[in-house]
């Protein structure tokens, strides 16, 4: 446990992330829970590194979100972390904590990334705070994502309210300038008292909840009116020949594109400051409304009886960019300046090769996708590093949806009659997360469902998480670590098949076996390290010899970034042979073990 | 408007992009900017395309740049250098780390990578303004492959009206510190390849 130094300078860069952590920290927060999910990830283990806050990885956003219920109802503050979709998981809780209200401060992150980067959906979560009725705050940067997130606790009780903070991947991850006070000061709490017990707050059974629902109702109306004057909500006066209303990156964009006019810029955004918008309208000549993704402030304002420029011009989809804020509002015809000259298309174009994304040199994954596709299986997916088995060279993924629903699918389209032999493929993490209820689910009703199991000891696609199978928790004490294989045989299954993932012909004798089970379900477990574990032990490159290779191309089949195609052609197939790059190989041997012409070799050299 | 100083980072996930913009930015900030950055990863990062963003001046809003904007263009990866040349503003600075990656769509023999001569036929036609440096080579010399965005920082630093000891202090600020050594002279010796 540290403390960050001081530095000589009370600006400090930090990440839309490390602010949320640190605004978190600053109010005093007892209690962390989160599920790793991009572009959330950061702010937990950036929290965890301070004295005096619990922070724990949970095995799902609901499970994070119940969690930090229970701190708040004990008296403590408390944050839940995710990403966008992690808050439909955490939702079936967070429509009733609506309801209670809270104990000690609750706030909910909740991290959404325009443009799915790295999701998939691009989903607008300020509908939640509008559908949950709850205040919704919205940072421009990461001076106000620490600012806010304080702030978002003060409402929280003040309201007896969960508060949503609602970042994006360009919040999340942008760097900007940060006033830290030196020393960093967090406020001090005393130790909690017995839990007051409070059952018509607490325990929403009907005859509680329907009580509840009309204090919502009168609470936000007070968040309504709270909008009016908050800090959070400010208009910044210039030429009002123009006033835009924006907020977060929006914002960002809005204020270089349409420099020197008139801003409402709203860190609250719902519930909206009726009477600040009407007031703001009526004093510019054309509003305008520049937000990211759905027209959420904009159907409210246009509702008032409003008419901004809006969706009509800045785009539904992806991200918003300096370039669309500015086109759109040429479009619109308002008096912008022109950006930079449109950059032609070239007659000489240079024809860029493509720089997908491929599992690692090493990567437990690829012996899998390797059989699943030499097999002709059909493959329900997940969510994680193994979505690269739908690119080429496996294109061996046919359905993926969400966090566990690998199995559920792939149980549907059985009981279906779907025909086809199907394989379910789903991560050590994502079966924690949500696949143990998937799993339950087709081993009860019988469905002939073969799931595969790839334990790689890590949550890998989010850059290497802890999780209830490795038994370690996040600030680095140890945990108990649940052992998937006895659980699995506890669950009942009886077809189980233990693997070792480096073992290409084993992982597929397995397959072949468990497809063959009718009538029941089958598991088989994968066992293989993801290379950037710090522990994972490179074994002596591979290395082909040209003499014996004939540029058959199988082992390209395996799709690792190390296999090249060599200069060298073969003489009488005039194919290249292949070639491996010792600085990237790992020494897995897959491509080895693959070969029909036992040309690839394990050299007696390591790279560190 | 008031000027702002855009940079570009573009690599391939494992260069150190990430690292070599966030020391970009520290400097600016440092050197008495508003800096600002931003950069995406996540699934990019598995042997993808990395882009980082870098603005400094007096007042900057949003953190990324728009296309055609960028007054340094750095590439740790030479095909990258023709992928991103379209947000370089004409006459802009280009930097290209001499360095060849091939993706998996050329490894696998799907399509060609471009030869030396044909990538750098086409940004010339965006500008003049060009400048190698074989980081990997120095790097290797230096006994660390890992220093190259180093030494790209190096060559970058050589361009910029910000003294040296800005950077140093900010990169051993940055870097564990036994390798701060290897990291002054991987900046050193990326400054002295340009000039």
């Amino acid at each position: 446990m540290k403390n960050p130094t001081s530095a000589s300078s009370t600006r400090r860069l930090l990440s839309g992330n490390e602010a949320i952590a640190l605004g978190a920290w600053e109010a005093g927060v007892r209690y962390a829970a989160a599920y790793p999910g991009t572009p959330s990830t950061e702010i937990l283990p950036a929290l965890g590194q301070y004295a005096g806050v619990k922070a724990e990885w949970s095995s799902n956003e609901k499970v994070a979100l119940d969690s930090a219920i229970g701190a708040s109802f004990a008296g403590g503050r408390a944050i839940a972390v995710m990403k966008h979709v992690g808050v439909n998981v955490a939702a079936d809780s967070l429509m009733t904590l609506s309801y209670t209200g809270v104990g000690g401060g609750l706030v909910l992150v909740s991290a959404d990334d325009p443009g799915a980067f790295s999701s998939q959906n691009e989903q607008d979560n300020r509908h939640y705070a509008r559908f949950g009725k709850f205040p919704c705050l919205e940072p421009s940067d990461s001076q106000e994502a620490k600012d806010f997130t304080a702030l978002a606790f003060e409402l929280s009780e003040r309201f007896d309210t969960p508060v949503m903070l609602r970042s994006t991947t360009r919040i999340s991850h942008s760097k900007s300038p940060v006033e830290v006070s030196m020393p960093i000061g967090r406020r001090e709490w005393e130790p909690l008292p017995p839990f007051e017990r409070k059952p018509q707050k607490y325990v929403m059974i009907p005859a509680h909840a329907r009580l509840r629902h009309p204090e919502i109702e009168e609470r936000m109306g007070a968040i309504a009116e709270y909008a009016e004057t908050c800090p959070l909500n400010r208009v910044e006066w210039g030429d009002k020949r123009v006033g835009v209303i924006a907020d977060g990156m929006g914002y960002q964009y809005a204020r270089e594109v349409f420099a020197g006019f008139s801003f409402l810029k709203l860190g609250l955004v719902h519930p909206l400051p009726e009477r600040m918008v009407r007031d703001f309208a009526a004093e510019v000549d054309v509003l305008v409304v520049v937000e990211e993704l759905d027209p959420f402030i904009e159907e409210q304002v246009r509702a008032m009886g409003l008419e901004p420029v809006g969706k009509e011009f800045f785009p539904l989809t992806a991200e918003l960019t300096l370039a669309r804020v500015r086109e759109g509002a040429m479009e619109a015809g308002l008096p912008v300046g022109k950006g930079p000259e449109p950059v032609e298309e070239r007659e000489d174009a240079l024809s860029i090769p493509a720089r997908p994304p491929a599992l690692c040199p090493g990567c437990p994954h690829r012996s899998v996708y390797f059989n699943l596709r030499k097999l002709r299986l059909l493959v329900s997916g997940d969510i994680g590093c193994y979505a690269i088995g739908v690119l080429p060279p496996f294109e061996k993924m046919d359905m993926l949806i969400s966090m566990g629903a690998s199995i559920g699918m792939a149980h549907g389209a059985k009981q279906a009659g779907c025909p086809d032999d199907i394989v379910a493929t789903i991560g050590d993490s994502t079966f924690f997360h949500t696949g143990l209820p998937e799993l339950a689910n087709t081993i009860y009703n019988r469905g002939n469902v073969c799931t595969m199991i790839l334990d790689n000891r890590t949550t890998a696609m989010t850059g290497g998480q802890e999780h209830p199978g490795t038994g370690v928790k996040l600030q680095g004490e140890p945990g108990h670590q649940i052992d998937i294989e006895a659980v699995v045989r506890a669950m009942g299954v009886e077809n189980l098949w233990v693997v070792d993932a480096m073992n290409v012909a084993g992982v597929e004798q397995a397959i072949q076996e468990a497809i063959a089970v009718e009538d029941r379900p089958s598991v088989i477990y994968v066992k293989g390290e993801c290379v950037f574990l710090p522990g994972y032990q490179r074994r002596p490159t591979a290395a082909v010899d040209p003499k014996v290779c004939n540029g058959c191309g199988f082992c390209l089949r395996v799709g690792c970034p190390a296999i090249l195609k060599a200069e060298e052609t073969d003489e009488r197939t005039g194919r290249p042979k292949a070639e491996i790059d010792p600085l990237l190989c790992t020494g897995c041997t897959v491509c080895l073990q693959v070969c029909p012409r036992s040309a690839i070799y394990q050299t007696d050299q390591q790279e560190m | 408007m008031e000027r702002i100083t855009n940079f570009l980072f573009v690599g391939v996930g494992g260069q150190g992009i990430l690292t070599a913009s966030d020391i970009a930015a520290s400097v600016g900030l440092a050197a008495g900017f508003e800096a600002k950055k931003s950069e995406v990863h996540g699934f990019s990062q598995r042997g993808g395309v990395v882009e980082s963003h870098v603005r400094w001046g007096r007042r900057v809003g949003a953190p990324t740049a728009e296309k055609g904007t960028v007054d340094y263009l750095i590439a740790l990866e030479l095909l990258e250098s023709a992928r991103w040349i379209d947000w370089l503003r004409p006459g802009g600075a280009l930097l290209i780390n001499r360095q060849r990656i091939a993706p998996m769509t050329v490894t696998v023999g799907d399509q060609i990578y471009p030869a030396d001569e044909k990538v750098l036929e086409f940004v010339r036609a965006s500008t003049d303004d060009v400048t190698f440096i074989d980081g990997l080579a120095i790097a290797e010399d230096l006994g660390n492959t890992r220093m190259v965005n180093t030494v790209v920082l190096g060559a970058l630093a050589s361009r910029l009206d910000v003294d040296e000891e800005t950077w140093l202090s900010v990169i051993e600020a940055r870097v564990p510190p036994k390798y701060a050594e290897l990291n002054r002279k991987a900046f050193r010796r990326g400054r002295e390849a340009v000039i």
